[in-house]
């Protein structure tokens, strides 16, 4: 292998689709190389691994480019069936649950996040009744899914799902923060709000999680958001 | 076919997220009931097994459901194992093949648009398809890098069922656009591979009348675009 790092990743600390893609490592005990990259000034090397949509996360795998976070996952679960936990169930009934929900996450509570984000005013209570709705729907049908015995969550057992929960929802303080509204209600999404922090009190967790006052200032400049008073 | 080993498939004629499902079981030769929804009044079963999104296609296998189309094509390839492979064996391929399809995946939305827009609305969402479009065309030479071949020895997987989906009722498209949405001189590859599918007694099977597919977009227009003053 000479020189060559067998894994590296070129990721952005803020980025949600490349946090999956470290905790999904990390969590299986692989090592790899990490590169940041400022996105304003993308690297040659990210340019050259992701032409069609120049963006990370890129997992490269003895010198491959593999992109898309959920495809990389898929991958790395398939290229390291021995490094438990499997992120994905065995059995294809269940995988298929699994792949269900993962897209719903994607297509469906992701979407609601980013569209609270980039809306205000009355756009922006649509928005986060939208979430709310969302969040409801996960609660009312993903049964078993969603841990009821939040001390069996640990490091070892977490799962395609809790990635994608927590990297969506992880940050979900700052965001509150910054927009002035309750994202996540124990009242309302008692299942959610215990899932989402049991993770975040996790220790590997913790290690990817960046400072509450990074992510804050992030979101107000990305998004252009003026501090709520 | 006892209810314990059944495999019945919801769909209607003119899905093309049905149609995935329809070929993927057909190519695998394995045996199916057929069930046509009427997406205006969905049947009891229906909203039943599929009560998060109320949408087709379902599959259900041995009385369990499995809805989203992509999800039922794994299920399908992860279940019955024997060929032909719907997807490569080969981790970093099948990496690729799914990075394909989650390109093609927002095309669904933009070409649908398309349809059931004029004027400079419809200019901007063929605009963005044709070029997305033009960025598969030269992408793709790296899953055919020696053009496509006749699907005579291997049968369709599941980037081209995708592909297909998209793509093969495109005699629609061009109906309603009035000039040819997938011109040869553009896209001689994306060309070549509808072609070599519409050779293939499967494909041929699950492509509805473009007739009648034109006669529902244009019903479909009447009631999505206003009429003019």
């Amino acid at each position: 292998m000479g020189d060559e790092v067998e894994v590296r990743v070129h990721g952005m600390w803020a980025s949600t689709y490349s946090k999956r893609v470290e905790l999904a490592l990390k969590i299986k005990g692989i090592p790899y190389e990490y590169v940041e990259e400022d996105l304003m000034n993308k690297s040659q090397a990210l340019l050259e691994y992701n032409p069609i949509h120049k963006k990370v996360p890129v997992l490269v795998h003895n010198g491959k480019p593999i992109v898309e976070s959920l495809v990389i996952l898929e991958y790395i679960d398939e290229v390291w069936p021995d490094h438990a936990p499997r992120l994905l169930p065995r059995d294809p009934v269940d995988r298929a649950r699994v792949r269900f929900w993962s897209g719903f996450l994607q297509n469906q509570l992701l979407e609601s996040v980013l569209k609270l984000v980039m809306s205000s005013g009355e756009e922006q209570e649509k928005a986060l009744d939208e979430l709310h709705e969302k969040m409801t729907i996960m609660e009312q049908e993903m049964g078993d899914i969603i841990p009821k015995d939040i001390s069996s969550i640990q490091s070892k057992s977490l799962g395609l799902l809790d990635i994608q929960v927590i990297c969506t929802l992880g940050a979900y303080k700052a965001h509150e923060q910054v927009l002035g509204v309750k994202i996540l209600d124990p009242h309302k999404h008692s299942l959610i709000y215990a899932w989402v922090n049991a993770m975040m009190d996790l220790p590997m967790i913790k290690e990817i999680t960046p400072p509450h006052d990074n992510v804050v200032n992030f979101i107000q400049m990305i998004f252009k958001i003026n501090p709520s008073a | 076919m006892t209810e314990e080993s059944s495999v019945k498939l919801h769909g209607s004629w003119a899905s093309p997220f049905a149609m995935r499902a329809l070929l993927a079981l057909k190519v695998k030769g394995i045996d199916f009931e057929y069930i046509e929804e009427d997406l205006s009044n969905k049947s009891e079963s229906l909203l039943k097994y599929n009560p998060v999104h109320k949408k087709v296609p379902v599959l259900v296998h041995n009385g369990k459901p499995i809805s989203e189309s992509l999800v039922i094509i794994g299920y399908i390839d992860e279940v019955w194992t024997d060929s032909p492979h719907l997807l490569p064996t080969d981790p970093y391929l099948r990496a690729k093949h799914r990075f394909w399809v989650a390109f093609f995946e927002p095309l669904f939305e933009t070409v649908w648009k398309t349809l059931i827009t004029d004027g400079e609305a419809q200019k901007t969402v063929l605009e963005e398809s044709l070029e997305k479009l033009d960025v598969a065309e030269q992408g793709l030479k790296e899953i055919f890098p020696n053009g496509v071949p006749p699907f005579e020895k291997k049968k369709p997987g599941y980037l081209d069922i995708v592909f297909y989906s998209l793509c093969g009722t495109h005699e629609a498209v061009d109906e309603i656009l009035g000039k040819k949405f997938l011109t040869v001189e553009r896209y001689p590859l994306l060309v070549s591979w509808v072609n070599a599918l519409k050779q293939v007694p499967e494909v041929i099977e699950v492509t509805p009348p473009i007739p009648k597919l034109v006669g529902l977009i244009h019903f479909i227009r009447q009631r999505s675009i206003p009429p003019k003053a």
